[in-house]
């Protein structure tokens, strides 16, 4: 992986694969190929990932002086509105499982394709259509409702595109749950021979609680926003006192759903996490079992602490008590993941590759968005925090910095098997700590102007939080050009970049053991799986 | 308050001082364990550094040991961290018996509050330090949230219910007052301030102005206009339930729950009366919703509050 000049390139790989088996537009909008499939997922999640990024850039440029620099506040409302709203549904959520779950799943468990190949090119369709419905509210005028379409805002009160918005949230949300139901069946049916449930990778059980989530929360998210559209449109009482309904049982149904996916959204990332400290440590997880159990721990728990995004929305004070404990409970296996990755790294043989640098990344900024999740958690600090930049910063901490950290440094390790290519590592890492850099500096100054009750979803604020803002901003600025200098050296990688070999990194798992890029088919011959996850060869050590 | 730059907020809340105490002991407590991850990754990062590309690591034991300990010490941390926080959100949620009720209705995009004596605020509030105040709020539209950062309180503000914030103020000044739950296009301008004032000179502030009718007269003043009175006596004669001593009474229903008669129950008799019938009486109260602004039943249940009686006594209660 040495660094590279163009002249040095060299000629495309010359077996046939999955990326020259078939050319031109048709092959690839008719293609039944997970990988395939999984690069149109990647093309599409990238292109609203730097939507979603635009609406960002112009809020942090508009919040740079206390009156709002850039646009009005009805504007402003729906620059906030977009990003949340793509970033969420259109970016984070699909992410992961969508792009690397999809070219990852079957080939990870030595399958030759999922098992439902056409649902799987189905739930892209669904997806597209549900970004159009939501790029049409976005071009005929916005939204203003915010992310979480509080009614009665939302169901009577917003004079803009809320239905459009909303129905395009509700057909992405079926895409989840094909997907989720093709993971699962997957998982369970065809795995290779010998891969047993604890010899899979941590990613495949990663993926495998998200799947779990995206079947058992999705549906319920789809029932509030067809209530609340219902609700607008015939003016039936479900959510708006004024017609005989109840706010708060909005709250209820939304984060019902929407608690469970910020650990869709977190979940894989810790899946890739898992794979990428291994194989640059070259190492055997440290405590493999508690890895994989609490992902499952996580998906299950995560179904159960939604009233803590309700501690001063009126509920009752003893049910505001059992959400804080048990969002401490879900708190624990998120801790043990993050004290097993560091073990891990205990005695191994820790190569700096960019990948690395991501996963090591990830593990900063995770465990200071989860550390923070400890004071939201607490009753009376929420009291004060509540919907403040502290709320802001957490959480951009763990879906941001965590959760695009862990999906850029998996597109960084699986780019050699993707693409056949491999790209410049000093860029890679450059951009990597450029990312790093700016993330801290947009969001860290977020907390403190959280404490000092700088409420969030303002367009205009008081003076004396002028210059937190101002490095905010600052930092969006990095933090955006850092976003793009991969997106630039991974394009030029598929043309210019050398080719890889099968394993470039050295690295166990069955992905690693056919050719880059592979065969439509996977595997030349199923693989019979002998050994435990992350077999890394190790000595005794030498007794003195 | 100048704008200037500084890292924690003004503290001006007899709570205020125990939030902050438990926001620097998660601060120490969480910062002492991200900074020892921090560290090892470091170290470990470093020390175990590939030094040759078929280097081979030796073979780490996993003490069963050490995964009890990293999941048993953090949430036993926790459950201290759940405990401080719960303690403190039950002084939230709890009010001093005695505290002076100043009544708030929300709308977009503004503050209109009112206090006992009947003087009127619209995005200010004045309160004297040292006396406990208890809000007690309502929307007129979409959901808001009142948000007093230097007092480190906050609730949501409902349309069709009440809820209730307290504090007691322990320094004079002007703090900030802030909606905190969006609510469309000018949420971030729907804000004011809170003016602290020496109990002296907070009388001083009360008595200035013209004085215009408590909010106990004005919901007289309503009862009678919206006919209340054709069926509610002062006694229990009649067809109705007397009012007096209702607040804060235990009411039975017809069909055998019990209720207590606070704010949100005695709103809802007036506005959905057939929602919850007196046990012992029919079903004949017209609901007033729609005639009545939040602002004017606000004052009748001041009204009613102010019918204290101790030996309420009746048929079905
Ligand atoms: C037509 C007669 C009538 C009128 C007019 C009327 N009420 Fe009532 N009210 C009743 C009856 C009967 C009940 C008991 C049955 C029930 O719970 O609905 C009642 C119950 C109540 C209660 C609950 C009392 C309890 O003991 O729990 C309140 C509070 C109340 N009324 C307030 C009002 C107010 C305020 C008005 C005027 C705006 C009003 N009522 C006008 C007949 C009336
Ligand atoms: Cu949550
Ligand atoms: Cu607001």
């Amino acid at each position: 992986m040495s660094s590279l000049t163009v002249d040095e390139a060299p000629q495309a790989a010359s077996h046939v694969h999955y990326l020259n088996v078939k050319f031109g537009v048709k092959s690839w909008l008719f293609t039944t190929d997970h990988k395939r499939i999984a690069l149109l997922y990647l093309a599409s999640i990238t292109f609203f990932f730097f939507v979603g990024g635009a609406a960002a850039v112009l809020m942090r440029l508009h919040l740079l002086t206390p009156g709002g620099l850039l646009v009005e506040p009805a504007t402003y409302n729906k620059l906030f509105t977009v990003h949340g709203i793509l970033m969420v549904f259109f970016f984070l959520i699909p992410a992961i499982p969508a792009v690397l779950g999809n070219f990852l799943v079957p080939m990870m468990i030595g399958a030759r394709d999922l098992a439902f190949p056409k649902l799987n090119l189905l739930s892209w369709y669904v997806y597209i259509l549900g970004g159009l419905f939501t790029l049409y509210a976005v071009v005929a005028g916005g939204v203003d409702t915010g992310w979480t379409f509080y009614t009665p805002y939302s169901s009577t009160y917003s004079n803009s595109h809320v239905i459009a918005a909303a129905l395009g949230i509700f057909i992405t949300g079926f895409s989840s749950i094909l997907t989720g139901l093709n993971f699962i069946v997957t998982i369970h049916k065809m795995r290779a021979p010998g891969l047993t449930w604890f010899r899979l990778p941590l990613f495949i059980w990663a993926i495998y609680a998200t799947s779990i989530i995206f079947i058992l929360g999705t549906p319920v998210l789809a029932i509030t926003i067809v209530l609340v559209a219902l609700e607008r449109l015939f003016h039936i009482g479900v959510f708006d006192p004024a017609l005989g309904g109840d706010p708060i049982l909005f709250q209820h149904m939304f984060w019902f759903y929407s608690h469970p996916a910020v650990y869709i959204m977190i979940l894989p990332g810790m899946g890739v996490e898992s794979e990428l400290i291994t194989c640059f440590s070259r190492k055997k997880i440290f405590g493999y079992k508690f890895v994989a159990m609490s992902s499952l721990g996580i998906a299950l728990l995560g179904f159960l602490v939604w009233g803590h995004h309700m501690f001063v929305s009126g509920q009752s004070m003893y049910a505001g008590m059992v959400f804080s404990i048990l969002s401490y409970l879900v708190a624990v296996p998120s801790a043990v993941k993050v004290f097993n990755w560091t073990a891990t790294l205990y005695k191994g043989s820790i190569s700096y590759d960019a990948p690395m640098l991501y996963a090591l990344g990830f593990i900063g900024l995770f465990t200071m968005g989860g550390v923070t999740g400890m004071f939201l958690a607490s009753l009376g600090v929420n009291v004060h925090v509540h919907d403040t930049y502290f709320v802001i910063a957490h959480f951009h901490y763990i879906m941001v910095g965590g959760m695009v950290m862990a999906y850029l440094g998996g597109i960084h390790f699986w780019w050699p098997k993707i693409s056949g290519r491999m790209y410049p590592q000093g860029w890679a890492r450059f951009a990597a700590l450029v990312i790093f850099v700016g993330f801290n500096l947009t969001f860290f100054p977020q907390y403190i102007l959280g404490f000092l009750g700088m409420p969030r979803r303002y367009a205009v604020y008081p003076a004396e939080f002028q210059v937190l803002n101002v490095m905010s901003s600052a930092g969006a600025s990095i933090l955006g050009v850092g976003y793009l200098i991969p997106l630039i050296y991974f394009i030029w990688s598929m043309r210019y970049g050398p080719v890889a070999s099968a394993n470039p990194w050295n690295a166990k798992g069955l992905e690693w053991q056919t050719p880059s890029p592979p065969p439509t088919e996977n595997f030349e011959e199923i693989p019979v799986v002998t050994e435990e996850a992350y077999d890394y060869p190790v000595r005794e050590a030498q007794v003195a | 308050m100048q704008p200037g730059f500084s890292l924690s907020p003004e503290q001006a809340s007899t709570i205020a001082p125990h939030v902050d105490h438990l926001f620097y002991f998660l601060t120490g407590v969480t910062g002492f364990f991200a900074i020892l991850v921090f560290m090892l990754i470091f170290v470990f990062a470093i020390k175990y550094r590939r030094r040759s590309e078929d280097e081979i690591p030796v073979k780490v034991h996993e003490p069963m040991a050490l995964e009890t300990a990293w999941i048993g010490i953090p949430f036993g941390l926790m459950l201290i961290m759940f405990g401080w926080g719960a303690w403190i959100y039950y002084q939230d949620y709890n009010p001093p018996a005695g505290a002076f009720e100043v009544f708030v209705v929300g709308k977009q995009w503004m503050w209109k509050l009112q206090h006992p004596e009947g003087k009127r605020e619209i995005n200010e509030l004045h309160v004297p330090i040292g006396v406990p105040i208890k809000l007690v709020m309502t929307s007129q539209d979409v959901i808001h949230d009142f948000f007093i950062p230097a007092f480190r309180v906050k609730q949501d503000v409902l349309p069709g219910r009440y809820t209730e914030l307290w504090f007691k103020a322990t320094k004079p000044g002007r703090y900030h007052l802030f909606c905190a739950q969006y609510c469309g296009t000018d949420h971030a301008h729907m804000g004011g301030w809170i003016v602290v004032m020496e109990p002296r000179e907070y009388q001083r502030w009360l008595s200035g102005g013209e004085a215009g009718e408590t909010m106990e007269q004005a919901g007289r003043r309503l009862f009678q206009q919206y006919a209340c009175t054709s069926c509610h006596f002062e006694d229990n004669t009649g067809r109705c339930p007397s009012l007096r001593g209702l607040y804060h009474s235990q009411v039975k229903l017809v069909g055998g729950q019990t209720v207590t008669a606070d704010e949100n129950y005695i709103r809802e008799s007036i506005l959905d009366p057939n929602a919850k019938i007196v046990a012992g009486y029919s079903p004949v109260m017209p609901t007033f919703k729609g005639q009545i602004s939040e602002e004017g039943i606000l004052q009748i249940i001041a009204y009613i509050k102010s019918l204290k009686s101790p030996e309420r006594m009746s048929a079905g209660k």
